[in-house]
C-alpha cells in the first residue's frame, strides 16, 4: 500500500464538484470574503475576461494577454481571494452582448479604479464621460481635456495600460494622423471595435 | 520573477487542485452524509485564511489541518442531534444513486476516529506521516501505527480492498 492507494476507491463525480463550487461561490458572497469574481464570455473579438470586486467592475481583458496571468496579477495587486463565480458579473456580460449585437452604445456599470491612478485615472475618467460612441478623439485632443495639453505621451501610456477596456473606450482614441495605434487587445481588435460603432 | 517573491495563486486554483481531494478525505472521515458540509465548511475557512498563508506552504497538508478541524465540528454536532436523524430511512437511495460502494463506507466508518483519520490523510491525500502526526497531536510512529492498524482492519471488513485498488 503506497499513499494515495485507495483514492480509485473514492471517485469524485465532476458535477458534484461544481454543485460544492456553486455553493463556495454564495458562501464566500454571503460573508464579504469575495474579494475579487471572475467570468470569462465570448466576444465578437474572442474571449474577455471579467472581473469584479464588490465596489465595481476592475479588469476586463483580451484574450492576448493570457487571462490566468492577468489573474495572477490581480492575486497579487488586489487579493488572492478570487473565485470564478459568475453571478456579480452577469450584468456587464448581458451589456456587452448588447453592445456587440449594435443594441447598445454605452455601458451602465459600477467601475472599480483601484489599478488606475494620479494622471491616468484623470485621463480615462475623461475618456469615459467625454468621448461618446462612434466618435474618435485623438491622444493630443485628450490630453486637452484631461487639462494637460502637452501630456500626450503619458495620455498613451494610460490607454495603453487602462484596466477595462471596451467599457472605458480607449479603442475611441487614435492618432492624429488618423492611424487606429496601438491597442491592449491589439490592432484589430480596435479596429474591429472602431469599424462596430460606424455601423452602429 | 525570482523565487523570494512568489506570487500567491489565485484561490479558484487551490479549489481546482484540491477539490476532489477534499472532498474524498471529509467523505471517508465524516462520512457521505455530512460531507458537503465539511467540504464547504472547509473551503470557506481557507478562503478566509488565504491571504495570510505564506506562499510557499505546503497547501494540501493546510487544506487537509483545516478539513480535520471542521469534520471534528461537525461530528460533535451530529452527536448533539437527536440519534435517530443520523438514520433517515431515505439515505440509502440517495447513496445508490451515487453508485458509491456502501460496504467500502460503512468498513471505513466502523474504524476508530484516528485510525480512520490516518488511513484518509495517508492513503488519500498522500500526505507524509510527519504532517499526520501533528494534524493528529501525536507522534510519527503513532500516526504510522494507526494507519496500518486502519488498513489491517479493511483487509478484513473489505475483502475487494486488494482486488478493487489493482484492477484501477
Amino acid at each position: 500500500m503506497t499513499a494515495h492507494s485507495l483514492t480509485p476507491l473514492y471517485p469524485v463525480d465532476p458535477d458534484h464538484l461544481r454543485r460544492l463550487h456553486a455553493r463556495l461561490e454564495q458562501d464566500a458572497q454571503a460573508n464579504d470574503l469575495l474579494d475579487i469574481a471572475y467570468r470569462t464570455v465570448d466576444s465578437a473579438i474572442g474571449p474577455l475576461l471579467l472581473a469584479a470586486t464588490p465596489r465595481g467592475l476592475v479588469r476586463l481583458a483580451f484574450a492576448n494577454e493570457g487571462h490566468d496571468s492577468v489573474l495572477l496579477t490581480l492575486s497579487e495587486r488586489i487579493s488572492p481571494r478570487i473565485l470564478e463565480a459568475p453571478a456579480r458579473l452577469d450584468p456587464v456580460a448581458r451589456q456587452l452582448d448588447e453592445y456587440f449585437a449594435g443594441r447598445r452604445q454605452r455601458f451602465d456599470v459600477a467601475l472599480d479604479w483601484s489599478l488606475s491612478q494620479g494622471f491616468r485615472r484623470t485621463v480615462l475618467e475623461h475618456l469615459n464621460t467625454d468621448v461618446a460612441f462612434g466618435t474618435t478623439a485623438s491622444y493630443a485632443s485628450l490630453a486637452r481635456l484631461a487639462g494637460s495639453p502637452k501630456a500626450v505621451r503619458a495620455v498613451g501610456t494610460a490607454c495603453a495600460t487602462n484596466p477595462t477596456p471596451i467599457v472605458v473606450p480607449c479603442h475611441r482614441v487614435i492618432r492624429s494622423d488618423g492611424a487606429v495605434g496601438s491597442y491592449r487587445g491589439g490592432p484589430v481588435a480596435k479596429r474591429a471595435l472602431l469599424d462596430l460603432e460606424r455601423a452602429g | 520573477m525570482t523565487v523570494d517573491q512568489i506570487v500567491k495563486p489565485p484561490f479558484e486554483a487551490v479549489v481546482a487542485q484540491h477539490g476532489a481531494t477534499v472532498l474524498r478525505v471529509v467523505r471517508a472521515v465524516v462520512g457521505q452524509t455530512d460531507a458537503d458540509d465539511a467540504w464547504s465548511e472547509t473551503f470557506l475557512a481557507a478562503m478566509k485564511a488565504y491571504p495570510q498563508l505564506p506562499a510557499d506552504a505546503n497547501v494540501e497538508a493546510w487544506l487537509v489541518t483545516i478539513a480535520h478541524r471542521k469534520a471534528i465540528d461537525i461530528t460533535r454536532a451530529a452527536a448533539r442531534r437527536a440519534l435517530p436523524v443520523a438514520d433517515t430511512p431515505d439515505s440509502p437511495a440517495v447513496d445508490r444513486a451515487d453508485g458509491r460502494d456502501l460496504d467500502l463506507d460503512a468498513a471505513v466508518g466502523a474504524l476508530p476516529p484516528k485510525q480512520r483519520q490516518a488511513v484518509a490523510y495517508h492513503y488519500l491525500a498522500g500526505l507524509p506521516y510527519a504532517d499526520i502526526a501533528i494534524i493528529l497531536d501525536s507522534t510519527v510512529a503513532a500516526a504510522r501505527r494507526a494507519a496500518a492498524d486502519g488498513i489491517a482492519t479493511l483487509r478484513r471488513t473489505y475483502p475487494r480492498l486488494d482486488t478493487a485498488r489493482s484492477h484501477t
